[in-house]
């Protein structure tokens, strides 16, 4: 078989996974699309495993390996989507902006401050006649 | 002898540090300032009987010598510093004695006698160091602890002014000072006395008139003399004894004992005796005006001292070392006296003022006696020590010759009105303190006699500043001891005639009885006035001091403090602008940087992805 094929599976489902990890809202769908980002990895690997005739087969050692890593990860997604779907009733990751910044930080309310050292500072200097 | 030297420094320095061990412990205080200060003025005493009429004696040591220049820890004795020595452990134990009692109710007692016994041992250091270097360090030490001593009322806004005063006055003279040390020094390869004065001797000494101008600026901020004189009396804001100890007798005596003992360096520049006699005359007469219009008695007598010291600064311009030393001796005892028996009187009546005092005399006749001694030698009126003193120094100005002839004129003429104005603001100060009537005489007046410690150190004193001017008499004696004309270098060769001189003499003590008699008859018509009206459209001008404060204001701190204005505004507004600047723009890309993180994870992922990208074609580019 011709590598091209396995090669333009694998970026398909790359092309369909990225898509859906950065374009869709829901969090479930964002999930599977992250397995569908690791299976196009896999699929690669296996290719270019049988493409260079390995003989260890590291490709497939390896793609079991990314399997069980997934099943482990997608457990924990899920896991997480179900808490913050409890905790605030929406999965939807547009939603999430909890760790966005201010537009205004509290590091700008220290303007004041230094300008009223330089005054004291001034004021002393006059301070202090000597007779 | 050098070990008791090394004795005489060390004993009131241990009694400093165990005073300030002591903490509060007011009867630890009082044993470890008094005893030490008695100890170091019998070694002192065993150190001029040893010494004799002999040449220095150096004892010295160098700890790790390095470099070019060795500092040598060691005691130099000569008859100039022995005696010199005996006046400072001498007032100073009678402070000491004095304070007991008279500081009684101060709180800060012990740090006040742990700073005089400090005060002691620096003066002494100064006295007896072999090394220019070590010398120094006594003299800075005296001034710190004249700074502490003067704002010992810190609680008192005078008194504060007043330190800071001092303190920047005289270390504007010590500036050039220690650069002319260094000139010195690195000319004669060595900081030994012995060593300069050599190379002094040798004749090699180059930029000598520049030196020994360098040297007069420390002399004229230590021992204030115009135009750095202002500082003293406002130093009275501190105690009366202190005034006594360092501020009359000793401290401001070490400027005249600095010029003596490196004499040579000075008549090697005969423009600047010439200086020197300038101003010593504008001090002594300038000093002693503002001393006649004073109404607080420390303050005329800070004058007073000023005035003297000119003196003592004339006698060196004209040659006369032997005579200012021995003016330094015979001043140190009387005006010591004059300010610890001030003290008692202002303890006793409770104001400065001479305004408040008055008919004194049978009050407190210990005091009237050792006061009316001291002030008959401040006059100068014969027999008494400041009579010959005087006469002694305006015996070697009257016969100056050579390059002393100039100075000796300005100083002959200048000395003469001083006697003048002395006997008038001496006569005035005694009559309105013990004569005439008692100002509010209430029956039950509490204005009796001082405890036994404050007055026997009156009477101590009293000996010294009645008889001590017999030494003159001796033929060459008291020249010879301290080593004649020109240091101890040619001691054998030149011995002094101190003997009062005939004709200044008869012309000193007419004006004085007649300025005197002036001021008598000025009173006695009117008890109430102060004589110093007779000084008419002066008495202002004197009562200020010339204005000289004014014209220092004028001239160097208001333009000292735009100076510091301009340097302050370019410090806030031209360097803090950029240091602002950096934090504003730094503030400023922050919050470009602060839009992008909108917390929506998936725009992350967008750039990281196109990030990527990115980064995967130039490696592409490259790797091919």
């Amino acid at each position: 078989m011709h590598a091209v094929y396995p090669l333009l599976l694998g970026a398909l489902l790359f092309a369909i996974g990225l898509y859906g990890v950065l374009a869709r809202r829901n969090a479930i769908t964002i999930l599977m699309a992250i397995e569908l980002l690791l299976n196009a990895v896999t699929v690669n690997l296996i290719a270019f495993g049988s493409l260079i005739r390995d003989q260890y087969n590291v490709g497939q050692v390896f793609t079991l390996f990314v399997i069980t890593i997934a099943a482990a990860e997608t457990g924990l997604g899920l896991a997480i989507v179900l808490m913050i779907y409890r905790q605030r009733g929406t999965a939807s990751v547009d939603e999430q902006r909890a760790l966005a910044e201010p537009l205004r930080g509290p590091a700008d309310d220290a303007g004041g401050a230094s300008a009223e050292l330089a005054e004291a500072g001034s004021a002393a200097n006059g301070a202090g006649a000597v007779r | 002898m050098n070990v008791f030297a090394l004795l005489t420094i060390a004993l009131p320095a241990i009694g400093s540090a165990a005073t300030f061990a002591g903490g509060r412990d007011r009867r630890h205080a009082q044993f470890w300032s008094v005893a030490p200060t008695a100890a170091a003025l019998f070694t002192s005493l065993v150190v001029l009987a040893e010494h004799g009429t002999d040449g220095a004696s150096v004892a010295a040591t160098s700890l790790t010598p390095a470099g070019s220049y060795t500092l040598w820890l060691g005691t130099r004795v000569t008859g100039l510093s022995a005696q010199v020595g005996i006046l400072v452990t001498v007032v100073a134990l009678c402070v000491q004695v004095y304070s007991l009692t008279y500081m009684k109710h101060d709180r800060r007692y012990p740090t006040y006698a742990a700073l005089v016994s400090l005060f002691t041992a620096a003066m002494l250091l100064v006295v007896f160091s072999d090394d220019l270097i070590v010398l120094l360090v006594g003299w800075e030490v005296m001034g710190a602890c004249s700074y502490f001593l003067i704002g010992h009322y810190w609680e008192r806004r005078d008194a504060r002014y007043a330190a800071i005063k001092a303190f920047l006055v005289t270390k504007t003279g010590d500036v050039p000072f220690l650069i002319g040390i260094g000139v010195l020094g690195v000319q004669a390869k060595t900081f030994r006395i012995d060593g300069v004065l050599d190379y002094v001797a040798s004749g090699q000494l180059r930029y000598a008139p520049l030196i020994a101008t360098l040297l007069l600026c420390g002399v004229v901020g230590k021992s204030a003399q115009f135009p750095l004189h202002s500082w003293l009396p406002d130093a009275m804001a501190g105690p009366t004894p202190i005034s006594a100890l360092i501020h009359a007798a000793t401290m401001v005596a070490a400027g005249m004992y600095l010029v003596a003992l490196l004499y040579p360096v000075f008549t090697a520049a005969p423009g600047v005796l010439i200086l020197m006699a300038v101003i010593a005359a504008i001090t002594m007469v300038g000093s002693a005006l503002a001393a006649f219009a004073q109404t607080d008695v420390k303050r005329v007598l800070a004058y007073s001292t000023v005035s003297q010291l000119a003196y003592m600064l004339g006698g060196l311009a004209v040659g006369g070392r032997s005579a200012a030393v021995l003016h330094l001796l015979s001043h140190g005892a009387f005006k010591a006296l004059l300010f610890l028996g001030a003290g008692v009187v202002i303890h006793r009546v409770g104001s400065n003022e001479m305004s408040a005092m008055g008919g004194l005399r049978y009050r407190l006749p210990i005091t009237f006696w050792t006061m009316t001694v001291a002030l008959a030698s401040l006059v100068g009126v014969p027999l008494f020590s400041g009579w010959f003193s005087k006469e002694a120094i305006l015996g070697a100005a009257w016969n100056a010759s050579g390059e002393f002839a100039a100075p000796g004129r300005i100083v002959a003429v200048f000395g003469m009105v001083t006697i003048a104005l002395t006997a008038g603001y001496a006569t005035r100060l005694w009559l309105k303190m013990f004569f005439g009537p008692f100002p509010e005489a209430s029956p039950e007046d509490s204005r009796v006699e001082a405890p036994s410690t404050e007055l026997v150190p009156l009477i101590m004193l009293a000996v010294p500043a009645a008889v001590f001017g017999f030494v003159a008499l001796g033929q060459g004696f008291f020249g010879s001891w301290i080593g004649g004309d020109f240091g101890e270098a040619i001691s054998s060769t030149v011995s002094a005639d101190l003997r009062p001189e005939g004709l200044t003499s008869l012309i000193g003590f007419v004006l004085a009885a007649l300025s005197a008699a002036v001021v008598w008859d000025r009173w006695r018509r009117d008890p109430q006035a102060d004589p110093a009206v007779m000084l008419g459209p002066l008495r202002n001008a004197a009562l200020e001091g010339f204005y000289v404060d004014d014209v220092i204001d004028l001239v160097i701190v208001q333009p000292a403090r735009a100076f510091a204005r301009v340097i302050a505004f370019l410090d806030t507004e031209v360097i803090d602008a950029y240091v602002r600047g950096a934090g504003v723009s730094v503030r400023g890309l922050g919050g470009l940087l602060r839009r992008v993180q909108t917390g929506n994870i998936q725009l992350y992922l967008t750039a990281l992805f196109s990030g990527v990208i990115v980064i995967a074609i130039v490696f592409a580019g490259q790797v091919r």
